[in-house]
């Protein structure tokens, strides 16, 4: 079991392609354990495909991003990729399987069988909802399961597409309560979204092209 | 020079303009001389008759159909690996071409056929595997015509087209298994051609011909497709200015 | 091997349950095969000659109904990108599903063959080869048609291009396929059951492979 825990990420230089078109480039920033950056700018400006690179989906055209552990270790892409938790804009649920078996399936494929599943849907406001198939989730109800599976991860550096769409205000609030949970135990939150987290955080603002 | 400072898409404008006029003059001179001498001054085989000459045509479309998809296959690999746009073109251009060539052979193999088998198709091993050869052709250009962005499409096509060429001596073998009743591999076989030297003359300069027609056409395409992608770069560049 | 079976467990179940591709891939193999004397009459003897050819090419064609959703189902959904941060490869990933697929098309297609052979009239020394030769020929079809699975995510209609792409790569599965039964039939040890095995096993070791990387460039989203 590895102990490491993440202590920051870097990115220096970076520059993404989509396309044939430059969406930007020599962008740089650092992110310490315990912090958050909110990734602003308007529709277009690349915040998913900082996302998505970030993540390791998508190749970076030039640049490069570090994770540094807490023993001053580097880790290369396929255990950077390790440590991410996402959430982006589709919530990945199968409609034909319950709440639970959803939940139960990703928890198995992240190593993480032993998580307390029921009570993390119930953190989510999803206790009722367990024996439900995706299919007739409504769609914040959808993005709760997304979080509760974001929580059984356990991964230390949180990306989040627009974390807050399709949320009622409690959710809202909930997703404010979890990142700074979160944070405060040493992980890394990088949020894109268009309204604000109600938190305190770094802001990176991407310009439109 | 090596092949990675003409990778330069500049560089190889400059370079396939000045090669293309000689590769035309040599596929035209050696696919007329073929023609000439393969119709008109070799005499008749004393089986096939006068339809043996459809090999002048037959014969080279044949190895040129499988030469491009070697050639496409290369391509492919460097675009791969070396994630260059223009070993992504070549592969693009080389695809069509093979294509045409392919289905040159695959006609002109009918209409050997009927002559000589009383069918324009009997299940020929080798006019078979080339069948199966087009299909792999028509496979890669829908694909690239299906995927609309322009480097997933070339990636995605690379890889079709390298599980083809891993796959396509194993079909190759399949089929010959499946069917011996080919001729036989008549001009390589150890001990020397078979084919009388009258005939193999001729054959040579048309695959001479063929290759630089070949080369010719293939050049010009990948030529069309690095000004397409500047027009676009360029229609980009106006769009969002 | 945790997220392996994880997967592969997840894919069983869909398979399975209400709309999966399962039962569909068995009823269209069962209907192409009836379908096949109604074409060319009911001489027994016909039937029993072209058997396993004919049920070969059903089998394929059964089983590539349910491909073209291998992938692409994940990638609509966004089960993929959580997949491709599980712990494990997205080779690994690919052979799940590879895996997954077989048990439910493939395996499932090898155990009616028997049935709709009686249906052909099936000589008796053919029965065992072709229940045999689909068994190690089927997983060759997975394989080869994930590829095709993964270089299609992107495309709306990938199930018309799927076809295209993996058919022609197919063909030595039919030929050595058949040929096992083909050769059993006529009494002659034709060597087709090591060929179609030495193809399969290829197909099987490589296919991830091909497979992940067509997906991972899909990933980009």
């Amino acid at each position: 079991m590895d102990t490491r825990r993440v202590s920051t990420l870097t990115v220096s230089d970076l520059a993404i392609v989509r396309g044939g078109r430059i969406v930007f480039r020599r962008l740089g920033f650092g992110l310490s354990a315990g912090e958050v950056l909110s990734l602003e700018g308007p529709n277009g400006a690349g915040k998913t495909s900082l996302l998505r690179v970030l993540a390791g989906f998508l190749p970076a055209f030039a640049g490069r991003i570090e994770l540094t552990m807490s023993d001053h270790s580097r880790l290369d892409g396929d255990e950077q990729a390790r440590r991410v938790g996402w959430l982006g804009h589709q919530d990945g649920i199968k409609p034909q399987l319950s709440v639970l078996e959803n939940l139960a399936f990703y928890a198995r494929l992240y190593g993480q069988s032993g998580a307390d599943l029921r009570g993390v849907l119930d953190q989510v406001g999803l206790t009722r909802a367990r024996d439900l198939p995706g299919q007739y989730l409504s769609a914040g109800m959808r993005r709760r399961l997304a979080l509760a599976r974001l929580l059984i991860s356990r991964r230390p550096v949180w990306l989040l597409d627009e974390p807050l769409a399709a949320l009622d205000v409690r959710g809202k609030a909930m997703v404010g309560d979890f990142v700074t949970a979160h944070c405060r135990d040493g992980g890394l939150v990088i949020a894109a979204t268009h309204e604000a987290l109600g938190l305190d955080c770094a802001r990176l603002e991407l310009g439109a092209a | 020079m090596n092949i990675f400072e003409l990778a330069n898409p500049k560089r190889f404008m400059r370079f396939s303009a000045a090669l293309l006029p000689w590769f035309w003059t040599i596929a035209v001179l050696c696919l007329g001389a073929g023609l000439y001498i393969g119709l008109f001054r070799v005499p008749p085989d004393y089986q096939q008759g006068q339809t043996v000459k459809i090999m002048f045509i037959h014969v080279p479309a044949a190895w040129v159909g499988m030469m491009a998809y070697a050639s496409m296959a290369v391509a492919s690999l460097f675009g791969l690996v070396n994630r260059h746009p223009l070993a992504d073109a070549a592969a693009k251009a080389a695809a069509p071409l093979g294509a045409v060539f392919t289905a040159l052979a695959l006609i002109t193999g009918s209409l050997w056929g009927k002559p000589m088998w009383g069918a324009y198709w009997v299940w020929d091993a080798r006019l078979t595997s080339f069948l199966i050869l087009f299909f792999l052709y028509l496979g890669y250009m829908a694909l690239w015509s299906a995927i609309e962005d322009e480097t997933r499409a070339a990636r995605a096509c690379a890889i079709l087209a390298l599980v083809g060429a891993v796959n396509l001596p194993i079909i190759k073998y399949s089929v010959d298994w499946w069917n011996t009743l080919h001729q036989g591999e008549s001009i390589f076989v150890k001990g020397g051609p078979l084919i009388a030297p009258v005939f193999l003359w001729p054959l040579f300069l048309m695959a001479f011909g063929y290759t630089f027609l070949f080369l010719a056409l293939w050049m010009v395409r990948i030529r069309t497709e690095i000004l397409a992608r500047r027009a676009r770069t360029l229609q980009l560049r106006m769009g969002t200015a | 091997m945790r997220g392996f079976q994880a997967l592969l467990y997840r894919d069983l179940r869909l398979a399975t349950r209400a709309g999966g591709g399962a039962a569909l891939a068995l009823a269209f193999f069962a209907a192409v095969a009836v379908l096949v004397p109604l074409g060319i009459g009911a001489d027994l003897k016909l039937l029993g000659r072209i058997a396993g050819g004919v049920l070969w090419v059903a089998a394929i064609l059964a089983a590539l109904l349910s491909l073209d959703r291998l992938f692409q189902a994940d990638y609509e959904d966004g089960s993929l990108d959580q997949i491709a941060l599980a712990p494990m490869t997205l080779e690994t990933s690919a052979a799940a599903k590879i895996v997954a697929h077989w048990l439910t098309t493939g395996l499932p297609l090898t155990v009616l063959s028997p049935l709709l052979a009686l249906l052909f009239d099936l000589p008796q020394a053919g029965y065992v080869p072709l229940l045999v030769s689909l068994g190690i020929g089927t997983p060759a079809v997975s394989a080869i048609g994930a590829i095709g699975a993964g270089l299609t995510i992107s495309i709306r209609r990938g199930g018309l291009i799927l076809p295209l792409l993996v058919l022609p790569l197919l063909s030595p599965v039919v030929i050595f396929g058949a040929g096992v039964v083909s050769g059993a039939l006529s009494g002659l040890d034709n060597g087709a059951i090591w060929l179609l095995s030495a193809f399969s096993l290829a197909a099987v070791c490589l296919a991830p492979f091909a497979a992940a990387a067509a997906v991972r460039l899909n990933l980009a989203g």
